[in-house]
């Protein structure tokens, strides 16, 4: 008898917590449904989407530089250690940018954007919820919707693929400065072997992955913040979820973008 | 002072899980008046209010603006002011933009320049000095960022304005300003005000009105000269600030 009582817990527990996801994940759905139709209607808020703009994507251009830079750097010497153990040196250049293009670059960006700007979002938004500013914008005429989370998400998605662009660029230039000065590779022959090699499709499904993760990351940051409980730990709480959702979901959207982008 | 009553409210009832915090609240405030409603923390002052301006949804009863139910509330809103508790200034925007910030929205919005004139122009009726428009929220002082908020809900000279405890946290004196401020704005512009608070100065200060909620429901309403003889306990208990009374202390 004991032991159907805690069998029936147990599964009444699992369907609890599975009761509780589903409805998370209903909640989402219907604010980015909600957020993406805002996108599309009037009133818009251009000065709002470009202040954004320039928050999300020019003041995340040094963390992405940086990260993709020493990455293109990290894995021209892991190529190249890997490639002499079946004397393929040489396609160091080409595979650097096929893994940069193609993932590193999309990837990195997107969680590095995920702990700068999803976690900065979260935060001012949530902070904005318990001081009653969104209340205040509400009673004011403005919705919260438009003016606070669609340009997030718009702005976010616009630079993401920009970012990852110039992004791509200094993981390239990283994999070709270790090549060059390190490897010992003749410059104009990397440069020649990196164009060669790289097609357009490879660039775009880079850029369409970069667009995905901008928006999840926005609408993460946006979701938490607009959820965030009461007090610091709320608003804490609320970035913490921002940052560890975003980054989840941009692993997991990341291998089912190659799926469908690159299939088997 | 017309008996038109402007917001009408009955039965209103929310709860928050098993938590009833408005078990049917029937309460009217005529056109041009100021209601003050009292209570106890927790007994669902301001969900009232976020009820009445739809940022919360009632379970059950009805809100009524000028006799019918709200069905355009961008119309209520657009000549609708509120004073928020902490001010709820917007941190990212000086204070001309916050107090204009209404006016610049939407197609008839008013340029850069006329907004800030205007903005000038309502903190000085709240006695602050032009230069304070060009700061930030987080450059003044509580009082000070209590005025601005009394500026931008009177920016657009709404014709009703709802003050959310605003003597809270302010010293004595800046309290008696701001109640005093209150009164005159309100009377001015003919405005119907809800105001919520725990603090008696201000209710004697700026109500026409008194309503007491209690336990989710209105224990009493009355004109505010009639609330020394209410002969109600709880009222009494509450005006005096008594420790004993039949309100529990610990809640």
């Amino acid at each position: 008898m004991l032991a159907i009582n805690y069998f029936t817990e147990v599964l009444a527990s699992i369907g609890r917590s599975t009761m509780a996801m589903l409805a998370a994940i209903g909640r989402l759905a219907v604010f980015a449904a909600s957020a993406i139709s805002h996108m599309l209607r009037a009133p818009f808020y251009p000065r709002e989407l470009l202040a954004q703009l320039l928050k999300i994507g020019y003041f995340s251009l040094p963390v992405v530089g940086l990260t993709t830079l020493f990455t293109g750097g990290a894995l021209a010497l892991q190529i190249y250690a890997g490639g002499a153990r079946f004397n393929a040196e040489s396609v160091v250049p080409s595979i650097v940018a096929i893994g940069m293009v193609r993932e590193l670059g999309p990837v990195l960006a997107g969680l590095m954007v995920a702990g700068r700007v999803g976690a900065s979002i979260a935060a001012e938004i949530g902070t904005m919820k318990v001081t009653e500013q969104i209340d205040a914008l509400t009673t004011l005429s403005t919705n919260p919707m438009k003016y606070l989370v669609a340009p997030r998400i718009l702005a976010a998605t616009i630079a993401m693929p920009l970012l990852v662009l110039i992004g791509n660029v200094i993981g390239i230039l990283g994999g070709f400065l270790v090549g060059t000065l390190r490897l010992d590779f003749n410059a104009a022959a990397y440069i020649n072997n990196t164009v060669d090699f790289l097609e357009a499709g490879d660039v775009a499904s880079g850029l369409i992955k970069a667009a995905v993760f901008g928006f999840i990351v926005a609408l993460m940051g946006t979701y938490s913040g607009f959820h965030s409980g009461r007090g610091a730990q709320g608003v804490g709480q609320a970035t913490t979820n921002a940052v560890v959702a975003a980054s989840v979901l941009i692993l997991a959207s990341n291998y089912l973008l190659t799926e469908l982008l690159f299939p088997a | 002072m017309s008996t038109d009553p402007k917001i009408t409210l009955k039965g209103v009832q929310k709860a928050f899980g098993s938590n009833h915090v408005l078990r049917g609240i029937d309460l009217s405030v005529d056109k041009g008046s100021s209601l003050v409603v009292i209570g106890g923390s927790g007994t669902g002052k301001s969900v009232l209010l976020k009820c009445i301006l739809g940022i919360i949804q009632p379970d059950a009863g009805e809100i009524l603006i000028d006799g019918a139910t709200l069905k355009n509330r961008e119309e209520f809103l657009s000549h609708f002011g509120m004073l928020f508790q902490g001010g709820a200034l917007f941190d990212s925007l000086p204070v001309w933009h916050n107090v204009a910030f209404r006016l610049r929205q939407g197609k008839a919005k008013l340029s850069k320049a006329d907004a800030q004139e205007l903005a000038i122009e309502k903190l000085r009726r709240v006695g602050l000095k032009p230069e304070v428009a060009f700061q930030f929220p987080a450059e003044l002082s509580g009082g000070m960022q209590k005025r601005v908020g009394l500026a931008r809900a009177i920016a657009s000279e709404p014709s009703v304005i709802f003050f959310d405890e605003p003597t809270t946290g302010l010293d004595p004196i800046m309290a008696g300003v701001i109640n005093e401020l209150i009164r005159e704005i309100v009377v001015d512009l003919g405005a119907t005000a809800i105001t919520i608070t725990h603090d008696m100065s201000s209710v004697r200060a700026i109500a026409d009105h008194v309503a007491m909620l209690h336990a989710g429901k209105v224990r009493w309403h009355g004109k505010v000269g009639d609330i020394d003889d209410s002969g109600d306990a709880y009222v009494d208990q509450f005006i005096n600030g008594r420790a004993e009374g039949p309100i529990e202390s610990v809640r």
